[in-house]
């Protein structure tokens, strides 16, 4: 067993290795930082931004093979190198991932929850008019991208504000950013002013595991409802309710178990379209400022943590199946 | 081997089950409506998509502009049904790639085993780590100017592999049956026998993956446009037009409006489709059917 789970490993971090390697090499070969110095005026010196671009390890005068060195050697010693804006990679990291983390947390469980309770639901109730409104609610959501559905909330969330008369700097709802600054973060100002930036992306956020869990849900539960094992347990005199919840729902909740874990560990890569549009200065929002602005450094690390948080998505994935699923335990 | 009358008839059910379903009909027709309305937009309106109206900006929809006209005097429904073309055939040609591509390389995976199996599982794995969104915008600088169809293989590279992995899994069961063995101890080379026994063995998970695929890659296509690493201009689809007038949905809503309104319509219709015939297909999935 132990050899086993030590081969896995190796693998694994194969995969891992290759995945940050062949990022790093496409980033470097692809991106183009020195467009960050073109076109300024008075153009710099070529002698200042060779030594800017050396400074962060970016030069493309430099060989490829010599900058991959000198990259691999700092990661090798958890240095990630420094950004496009000479401030160090890591620290970058700690501070987004929180803010990914602050912004996802609360709308990714509620949605969740409430997606799994209105699943059950709907499965219980299959055909009645309150399913048939979920069903129906969960398809067209499904249809609409994430892109378009932060923009709607995005825009109701002015509309809101104009309409209630917060026309002035204090909004109902804040549609940008995590908080007004020069607010302490604690004080109870502090808190309700978060709260209130927190409303629309949260629904946002919401909406979509609503949706999502709704239907999977809804499936895996229709899927248990008619089976013998359910029938047993009513037989030996449990509650309907009783019996649904602890034999069915139990039951239907093991398929859902990958995509629960996939989620957890998405929740510190952060929602890409939400921080953008509502902007939050999180990994989703870093994820595609560190293309747009040919910071490879930056790419190759949010390579590497995404790699990372799939493989322990799996691995999760694998223990709730244990943890649910008493066939799968040893 | 073959036989068809049994072919036929289970055509005939399927058909029949796919019918009798009024939500996937209703999507087929809604389809084949935003098709025609793609397609023949230019013979229903004066105007094309990369025509300026220069006596006409950032008009509301009028008789002349169906759908108004952006800052620049560019046509709003031409613009729109422009895209809807684009991301129709991304996401068609796209889901044909992905689709085919997990096929073959699940089942050649599964059947062959061996060296072929370990390499072909190691790239599936390495696929899945790698964050496509991110690597197809690293290359994105590299297909400006370029055709879209390099954008559409991108898509595609990144979509197949979860698809694959159940193909390997069932081909694996499959090989085991007496039509393969039988096969197989006649002579039928193996990438033979894979077209022709594995394979249509599976075509109802390979029918509605694609269909799933659709719409999944007109989704991803828009947010990639969105930032710009997709579709380049001059080109338009409906994730750059998004992208470009998200901004002004509150001012000037029917720049916003109409192109997310066809992209959703777009998206529903195919969503509706996939579940029809994943019922079709498949009845005992899901329950759907009573």
């Amino acid at each position: 067993m132990a050899r086993f789970l030590l081969r896995r490993f190796a693998y694994l971090l194969v995969l891992v290795v290759i995945a940050t390697s062949v990022a790093y090499l496409l980033a470097a070969t692809q991106l183009n930082p020195r467009s960050r110095y073109e076109g300024r005026n008075p153009a710099p010196p070529a002698a200042v931004v060779d030594a800017a671009l050396d400074a962060i390890n970016m030069n493309d005068r430099t060989p490829l093979s010599e900058r991959f060195g000198r990259w691999v050697g700092g990661v090798v010693r958890g240095d990630f190198g420094r950004t496009i804006d000479n401030t160090p990679v890591n620290d970058e990291f700690g501070r987004r991932v929180l803010v990914s983390l602050r912004l996802l947390l609360i709308g990714t469980v509620f949605g969740t929850l409430l997606g799994v309770a209105a699943g059950a639901f709907g499965a219980v109730h299959q055909y009645r008019w309150s399913d048939r409104v979920l069903t129906l609610f969960s398809f067209v959501t499904l249809s609409i991208p994430v892109v378009v559905m932060a923009v709607l909330f995005k825009n109701a969330g002015i509309e809101l504000n104009n309409l209630l008369g917060f026309t002035g700097d204090t909004k109902l709802l804040y549609t940008t950013g995590e908080m007004t600054p020069g607010l302490d973060a604690w004080s109870w100002d502090g808190i309700v002013n978060r709260l209130s930036h927190l409303v629309l992306p949260s629904l946002v956020l919401a909406v979509g595991a609503i949706a999502f869990y709704g239907r999977y849900q809804r499936n895996a539960m229709l899927d248990v409802l008619g089976s013998d094992f359910l029938r047993t347990a009513r037989a030996k005199g449990l509650r309907r309710a009783q019996a649904l919840i602890k034999h069915g729902l139990r039951t239907a909740l093991i398929p859902m178990a990958t995509f629960f874990a996939y989620q957890f560990a998405l929740l510190f890569v952060g929602a890409t379209f939400t921080e953008k549009i509502f902007g939050w200065h999180g990994m989703g929002e870093y994820f595609v400022d560190s293309v747009t602005k040919n910071d490879v450094n930056s790419v190759a690390a949010v390579t590497l943590f995404v790699a990372i948080l799939v493989l322990i998505a799996g691995f999760l994935a694998d223990v709730a199946y244990a943890l649910l699923d008493p066939r799968v335990r040893v | 081997m073959s036989q068809p009358e049994a072919t036929i008839s289970r055509g005939r059910l399927v058909a029949r089950r796919f019918l009798r379903q009024r939500l996937a009909l209703a999507g087929v027709a809604f389809l084949a409506l935003l098709f025609a309305l793609a397609y023949l937009s230019p013979l229903l309106t004066s105007w094309q998509y990369d025509q300026l109206d220069t006596a006409a900006f950032l008009t509301p929809p009028s008789f002349g502009h169906w759908f108004g006209t952006t800052q620049n005097g560019f046509d709003v429904f031409a613009l729109t049904m422009r895209g809807m073309q684009k991301s129709l055939v991304i996401g068609l040609l796209g889901a044909l790639i992905s689709t085919g591509l997990a096929a073959v390389v699940g089942a050649f995976a599964g059947y062959f085993g061996g060296w072929l199996n370990t390499t072909l599982v190691g790239l599936i794995d390495l696929l899945l780590v790698l964050p496509g969104f991110l690597i197809i915008a690293i290359l994105s600088p590299a297909f400006h100017g370029h055709t879209w169809l390099i954008f559409v293989l991108l898509l595609a590279a990144f979509q197949w592999m979860i698809t694959a992995r159940i193909v390997r899994g069932m081909t694996l069961s499959l090989k085991e049956r007496e039509f393969v063995h039988a096969a197989r101890f006649m002579g039928v080379p193996g990438s033979r026998i894979i077209f022709r026994h594995i394979l249509p063995n599976m075509a109802s998970l390979l029918i509605i993956d694609a269909t799933v695929n659709v719409s999944s890659l007109i989704l991803a296509e828009v947010g990639l446009s969105f930032f710009g690493f997709g579709v380049q201009p001059p080109d338009v689809s409906l994730g750059t037009l998004i992208g470009d007038y998200s901004g002004s949905a509150l001012t000037f809503p029917w720049q916003f409006y109409f192109p997310a309104g066809f992209l959703i319509a777009l998206v529903l219709a195919i969503n509706l489709i996939g579940d029809g015939l994943r019922d079709a297909l498949d009845p005992n999935a899901g329950a759907e059917v009573s």
